[in-house]
């Protein structure tokens, strides 16, 4: 069965005929393009596939697209301004919170959901925010530190 | 007169080149790849059976499935791949025998992934069940049933030599003592599933396959290999790779498989293998069990070893017979010993087969090593950092030191990573203190101590073709921008930025002047592949002479333009002159000059390890473990152990890692980091379990790597020996630190609740088994 889906997709109206049983992260990677999201395991086990609904982080491989509707969703890609890297975006690359790259999408939404709800968090803020996000180059040191210079360019007024 | 100044790079913290794309999501994956219309989706179907006979693999009903192109089985393939030369055993569908359950028996190509999925459902297997062994012990039996007629026995390898009198020594000795240890098997669970894009072009005859690999030169020979296809007629690409580790640094059954469907159908086929294929796939650490006696000396000094290695392969040989060599020849390296035994077997069972894992070969070893020296030390009263300091091999100097398996060691950096870590734990001053304090609360602390080392690059290539080791090419045209062609496999380590910081750092360039290019086998020279940590060494050095030719190049037609002597020129990177009054040319001046003798300017760069390094021939296999250089690492861990749950938390890590000279301290950092926490994985919670053959952890639930909330601070310390032969003095940084964790981990463990872990992971069920027991035996403190 198909549904016609209408949503808010990177900070822009969406509308498209959807079949009830698709996954929103086949439906972003397959239907869209936007492969920016990934897929890292079987379904719900590494956060790789993490984007944010209403700006709260979710797996999107747990996810029916179909239930999105009236929502906002947000992707890496919605991500940065005028060409420039966000603050998460900076924080990862600078300070070496992504090597493969492969986690770091989900990494950053799951980043970016905090910020946006917690602008300063603690280093257990942090951990606990990323706690479903699985890494295998890091060993998450890096990553905190991302997130952290992240905020500290927050505090310059920098967009997570 | 403004002063201008050659860019410098080595040495600082360089954010990698292709970062921004990663950060962004622009950077394609295999599965991200847009792919053109008519792409067919791929599936494997795979064996449930661990030992069998195939006696027929029906696919006729799979066929009339509506929307199947194309089912390939091994009837139609009787060609065989491995990695090594000596030991190509495995076909990529299986033919006349399946060996273990998962192993691939016929694949589908569809219109879209559910009718490919539908089909494999279709397909029929009719088998003749022989025994099947899941353990290294059962395999070896007498009457064993062999997997392969030409491993009789089920070994793959029988490894033995003896160097020194072992026996004299153990007689000569203060203290001898033999323990036994076990390693469980571990998977890199690397964070991309694999993946490979295959496209045939019937037209032309050509074969085009994208793959998730370390290795797209063993690809392209495999590919070859296997289609029984002229190597000019395929091309390899390798997008971005989400990690290796080793899982990818052979080639796999997924891209041969992916080829074979597209030359089936005529088309292109996509095959993504989900997370619990990648798991099936394997090609991780073997489950060892390792015997280990040591004799030391009252001072602490090491007199003789003898090492019994047993290694659980799996079912196809792939690196085994290098894996088991690497467990013995590695003994050596890091210590002065003189007298050693080691006995090695590598065994063929009916799981999945096991590769080359981050560290090949010596973690489990290593593991069992340092624990024994470490118990010793205790029974002797000594200082573990002290007795690794009894052992220090000769510093080497002028000329290199040898190893009595003749293993050269250039630069040795093992003192000052023990100094580092001793200083920045405050090891000392926490052991007196922590000897006078009462134990109080469930929590117990402990320090642990333990040192690992590991090759860069392995100095006799796999495929011995007498070519140079490494060779990268520069090209240098109208618009400036210095292009760098390299077949180096970047899969998250950062090879490719290495590229870019030593060619701008010898043309003293900033990083923005570079561009490099990798990863397509139609443009770029070959590269050997992303393994045992040879990329920044070889591919680094030949990057230097590749670009040391350019300056040559631009230094003369810089001198020809101001009528001078190349002698007199000066390169400042975006300035070259003669003599500080001189204006001089911008660098583009300079490349409009070089442009007029040949047109665009390319240039190689070859590196070749030297004969002294390639180990030595004191028994059969002694070539393994030879390399241009060992980097140390040593490590400090604090644990807490929780003695009413047995949970045991890893508070902090200390580890110096010699890497004989940090071109990118981020990098080196970095990958320290991720390495020892790799051996933390290990160490604590990452198993892999068989049901009757069937893998039941082959998902990321039950396959527990930690995550963010397990994991530690880990204090890193960059040591510079300065080797004499690496890339401005660098040696590897990415495999080294691994192993020492391990043991580092169960002596602090030791020194919290006074029981001795000898098996991995060391979880918490078993710890509180263990505590119990104490407890129970009135042994507790």
């Amino acid at each position: 069965m198909e549904r016609i889906l209408k949503f808010t997709l990177n900070g822009r109206p969406r509308i498209d005929a959807v079949p009830d049983n698709v996954l929103l992260l086949d439906y972003l990677r397959e239907m869209i393009g936007l492969t920016g999201t990934k897929t890292g395991c079987d379904g719900g086990e590494c956060g790789a596939c993490t984007v944010l609904v209403d700006d709260h982080p979710r797996l999107s491989c747990l996810t029916l697209a179909a239930t999105v509707a009236g929502r906002r969703v947000d992707t890496v890609e919605s991500l940065g301004h005028d060409g420039r890297l966000s603050a998460v975006q900076r924080g990862f690359h600078e300070k070496l919170g992504s090597q493969c790259g492969y986690c770091t999408p989900g990494f950053i939404m799951a980043s970016v959901g905090l910020l946006r709800r917690n602008p300063q968090p603690s280093d257990d803020d942090i951990r606990e925010a990323l706690g479903s996000n699985i890494c295998r180059c890091t060993g998450y040191v890096k990553i905190i530190e991302a997130v952290k210079h992240a905020a500290a360019l927050g505090r310059e007024g920098v967009a997570p | 007169m403004s002063e201008a100044v050659p860019a410098h790079n080595i040495g600082d913290y360089v954010p990698l080149v292709d970062g921004p794309e990663k950060v962004s999501g622009r950077a394609r994956y295999t599965a991200d790849i847009a792919v053109e219309p008519g792409t067919l989706a791929g599936r494997i179907y795979r064996s449930p059976y661990a030992h069998a006979e195939i006696v027929a693999v029906d696919v006729s009903e799979a066929l009339k499935l509506p929307g199947v192109r194309a089912i390939v089985t091994g009837a139609e393939c009787d060609r065989t791949f491995g990695v090594l030369p000596i030991a190509r055993s495995e076909h990529p569908l299986a033919r006349d025998k399946v060996r273990y359950k998962g192993e691939p028996v016929a694949a589908v190509a569809a219109v879209d992934d559910d009718t490919a999925k539908a089909a494999l459902a279709l397909i029929k297997m009719t088998v003749r069940e022989l025994p099947a062994y899941f353990t290294a012990r059962e395999a070896m039996a007498p009457h064993a049933v062999p997997l392969h007629a030409k491993k009789p026995g089920n070994l793959e390898r029988d490894v033995f030599f003896e160097l020194g009198n072992v026996e004299q020594a153990f007689a000569d000795a203060d203290l001898v003592r033999e323990e036994t240890y076990n390693c469980a098997e571990v998977c890199q669970n690397q964070m991309e599933m694999h993946a490979a894009i295959a496209s045939y072009d019937a037209v032309r005859d050509r074969m085009t396959v994208h793959a998730s690999t370390q290795v797209p030169y063993y690809v392209h020979l495999m590919l070859s290999q296997v289609l029984a296809m002229d190597m000019s007629k395929i091309r390899v690409v390798k997008p971005h790779v989400g990690g290796g580790f080793g899982c990818r640094t052979e080639t796999l059954n997924v891209e041969l498989i992916a080829a074979l469907l597209a030359r089936k159908a005529k088309g292109s086929v996509r095959l993504v293998v989900n997370r619990e294929e990648t798991f099936i796939t394997h090609r991780g650490r073997p489950e060892t069990d390792i015997r280990l006696k040591i004799g030391m000396q009252k001072n602490g000094r090491i007199a003789g070893v003898e090492c019994e290695c047993i290694q659980r392969g799996g079912a196809h040989s792939g690196y085994g017979i290098v894996t088991i060599l690497y467990s013995g020849s590695m003994l050596y390296a890091i210590y002065d010993l003189k007298h050693v035994r080691y006995i090695g077997k590598r065994v063929l069972t009916n799981t999945p087969p096991c590769g080359a894992f981050r560290g090949h070969g010596t973690v489990d070893v290593r593991f069992a090593f340092e624990s024994l020296l470490d118990q010793m030390a205790a029974e002797l009263g000594l200082d573990p950092l002290m007795v690794r300091r009894a052992n220090y091999l000769p510093a080497p100097g002028a000329t290199p030191t040898f190893t009595e398996n003749d293993l050269m060691v250039a630069s040795y950096g093992l003192p000052e990573c023990i100094d580092w870590v001793e200083r920045q734990s405050g090891w000392r001053e926490r052991k007196s203190k922590r000897a006078n304090v009462a134990h109080n609360g469930p929590v117990r602390k402990g320090l642990g101590f333990a040192c690992s080392h590991y090759i860069s690059g392995a100095s006799k290539p796999v495929n011995w073709t007498g070519e140079p080791h490494a060779t990268v090419k520069i090209k240098l045209d109208f618009d400036g921008s210095v292009v760098v062609l390299s077949g180096a496999a970047d899969i998250g380590q950062g090879s490719t930025t290495i590229l870019a910081q030593t060619v701008a750092e010898v043309l003293g360039l900033d990083l923005s002047r570079i561009r490099v290019i990798t990863g397509d086998s139609e443009v770029v020279p070959k590269d050997n592949g992303s393994y045992s940590s040879r990329v920044t060494f070889m591919v680094g050095n030949a990057a230097i002479d590749a670009a040391r030719n350019l300056k040559a190049v631009l230094i003369a037609a810089a001198a020809r333009k101001l009528e001078t002597k190349p002698d007199d020129v000066e390169c400042l990177g975006e300035l070259y002159r003669a003599g500080a009054q001189d204006k001089g040319l911008t660098f583009n001046e300079v490349v409009m000059e070089a442009l007029k003798d040949t047109g665009t300017i390319t240039v190689t760069g070859n590196y070749s390890t030297i004969p002294a390094s390639h180990g030595g021939n004191k028994y059969r296999g002694a070539a393994i473990g030879g390399t241009m250089g060992y980097s140390y690492s040593a490590q400090v861990v604090e644990v807490s152990v929780d003695d009413e749950t047995g949970v045991v938390t890893v508070d902090k890590v200390w580890v110096a890692h010699d890497c004989g000279k940090a071109l990118n301290r981020l990098s080196v950092e970095g990958q320290v980091q991720g390495s020892v926490w790799m051996g933390m994985g290990q160490a604590m919670s990452e198993e892999v379990a068989y049901h009757d053959g069937l893998m039941v952890t082959a998902n990321m639930l039950d396959y527990r790597v930690p995550t963010i909330q397990d994991s530690p601070p880990i204090e890193v310390g960059i040591v510079e020996s300065n080797d004499p032969n690496g890339p401005f003095g660098a040696k590897e940084a990415g495999e080294g630190s691994l192993a020492a964790f391990l043991p580092a981990l169960t002596n602090a463990i030791a020194d919290a609740i006074g029981v001795r872990f000898n098996d991995l992971p060391v979880t918490p069920d078993r710890v509180f088994a263990a505590i119990e027991k104490q407890r129970r035996r009135g042994n507790g403190r």
